[in-house]
């Protein structure tokens, strides 16, 4: 699987605004290239980024080839409850991949 | 705005295709017909439709001047309360020189406390870059910023 | 300091004075500054954080991981990049911490040796370099078997070269904080390899980002591996002694 990288505190005040930042690595290809002998080299970009808190979506991106390669993005949630923050990636060519945090809410 | 045939039949279309998507925050990926302001604008009106886009809440935060346009950071922030009564659905950024005018579009909604997105993007060209943002009454609400894109030098393929 | 004799002689180039010396971090734009600061952020670490795996993967026929030798790297590599490239006494020649790694492979772990820019020897590498980061870079002189090395080292970096008869002193010893292109000229101060290069939209090693400023310069870049890289890494590494490793760093 894609080695990826999510920051999340460990612990938080209920209420609290956190900031939540997912790093994954991937060479999203846009599909605009040519190689060296003149040929498209076909897109293959992750295409959707979801992030969920027990289980219910608080964050969702659609990406495109104009994001970055090693997809960065940082946001904000509330701290609700104590639990699992579960970040999903999918992409072209079935890529999948899932990293989660736990979090501690007081 | 002009008169003639050609561009009310558009105006048609176009008003067509947003028939289908107002009320919805998806994202229809335009498919690419080249870097131009205009494929932009119509990446645009897909996502707000005839709706009004009015200047500000929204604050686009790109460096005026990037070392390198393949990984440029890009944050984008909306002054709003985030309650349930009153919050951002959607932040959508256009680009008019890409081979394709989106860039991101990001859901957001009452939990997100803050709405903030922090990503990085890349840039083919000097251009304009916009970002949307849509909020839970239905208005959209944008800003702007242009970048100037230099190329380094002591490249592996110079 | 060799004089100018006319046609593609080596140039008296100013070394920079110590005060001056610094990092190409201070020369980059605040965003790229803060890409490399924060950990959670950084591309970089991605490729740490493969190392770290590849560090307690059993590999090879003796079916050994590097951890199994060396413990906890935090613990055991701390400092060892700091004086790389090292004197070899068995093999009486300097290597970088490539090579070490890949003899170590070979000798210990009867394991295939990892090819040059390969993602798994970046990741090894970048891995075990951030464990000295924060340290300040040795100084080679104090191995006075390294001298033969750092002599070469300094030679090529003064030698004119390339289409553009251009020798490397000249824009990192007398033009840094100039623009080339739209990038800074930074002083070359080698402090962050492997980094992550945005224009490769990856990490690479020193090795790669000296071929591109070969090619920059319309000179024939050396192999990975040559022995030319190894000694011009021994001198750069004299020019950046004291200045503290950065890896995984962020650049344009």
């Amino acid at each position: 699987m894609a080695r990826a990288l999510v920051s999340v505190p460990a612990r938080a005040g209920r209420g609290e605004i956190i900031a939540i930042k997912a790093l994954i690595s991937h060479h999203m290809e846009t599909g605009f290239r040519h190689s060296t002998t003149g040929e498209l080299i076909p897109r293959d970009i992750i295409t959707s980024f979801v992030c969920r808190y027990n289980g219910e979506e608080i964050f969702r991106a659609d990406l495109f080839p104009a994001t970055a390669a090693n997809p960065f993005i940082s946001f904000y949630t509330r701290a609700t409850e104590s639990g699992t923050i579960v970040f999903e990636w999918t992409g072209d060519n079935d890529f999948s991949a899932t990293e989660q945090a736990a979090i501690s809410v007081e | 705005m002009s008169s003639d045939p050609a561009s009310a039949t558009r105006r048609r279309i176009l008003k067509a295709i947003a028939a289908l998507t107002v009320g919805t925050s998806a994202v229809q990926i335009v498919r690419p017909t080249g870097a131009t302001p205009a494929a932009m604008q119509a990446a645009i009106r897909t996502v707000v439709g005839e709706n009004q886009i009015n200047r500000g809440k929204v604050t686009l935060d790109i460096p005026p001047l990037v070392e390198n346009g393949n990984t440029v950071a890009c944050s984008v922030a909306v002054d709003s309360p985030m309650t349930a009564a009153d919050y951002v659905r959607a932040i959508h950024i256009f680009n008019e020189k890409n081979p394709q005018p989106n860039v991101i579009g990001v859901h957001l909604g009452p939990r997100a406390g803050r709405a903030r997105v922090s990503t990085r993007i890349r840039l083919a060209d000097t251009q304009r870059v916009i970002a949307i943002a849509e909020l839970s009454d239905g208005s959209f609400w944008s800003d702007s910023v242009d970048v100037v894109i230099t190329l380094g030098a002591c490249l592996e393929d110079s | 300091m060799v004089t100018l004799a006319g046609g593609a002689s080596p140039i008296a180039a100013g070394e920079i004075a110590a005060d001056q010396r610094r990092s190409g971090y201070d020369l980059m734009s605040h965003e790229t500054q803060a890409m490399q600061d924060d950990d959670a952020s950084n591309p970089g670490m991605l490729s740490v954080l493969d190392g770290e795996a590849q560090w307690h993967l059993k590999t090879g026929t003796a079916d050994k991981a590097c951890g199994d030798c060396h413990g906890e790297a935090s613990t055991s590599m701390k400092g060892i990049a700091a004086r790389y490239p090292a004197f070899d006494a068995e093999r009486g020649r300097a290597l970088d911490l490539t090579q070490r790694i890949n003899l170590c492979r070979s000798e210990h772990q009867n394991a295939t040796s990892l090819p040059y820019e390969s993602k798994a020897l970046l990741a090894l590498s970048a891995y075990v370099t951030r464990q000295s980061r924060g340290l300040p870079i040795a100084d080679p002189t104090t191995d006075e078997r390294l001298r033969a090395a750092l002599d070469a080292g300094r030679q090529t970096f003064n030698r004119r070269q390339g289409q553009l008869n251009l020798a490397c002193a000249q824009c990192h010893d007398d033009n840094w904080d100039k623009q080339l292109a739209g990038n800074p000229v930074t002083q070359g101060q080698v402090t962050g390899y492997p980094l992550y290069r945005l224009e490769w939209q990856g990490i690479g090693s020193l090795q790669r980002r000296m071929r591109n400023c070969m090619i920059g310069m319309r000179a024939e870049p050396f192999d990975y591996g040559a022995s030319e890289f190894v000694d011009l890494e021994l001198f750069m590494k004299w020019r950046a002694r004291g200045l503290s490793i950065e890896t995984p760093a962020v650049r344009p």
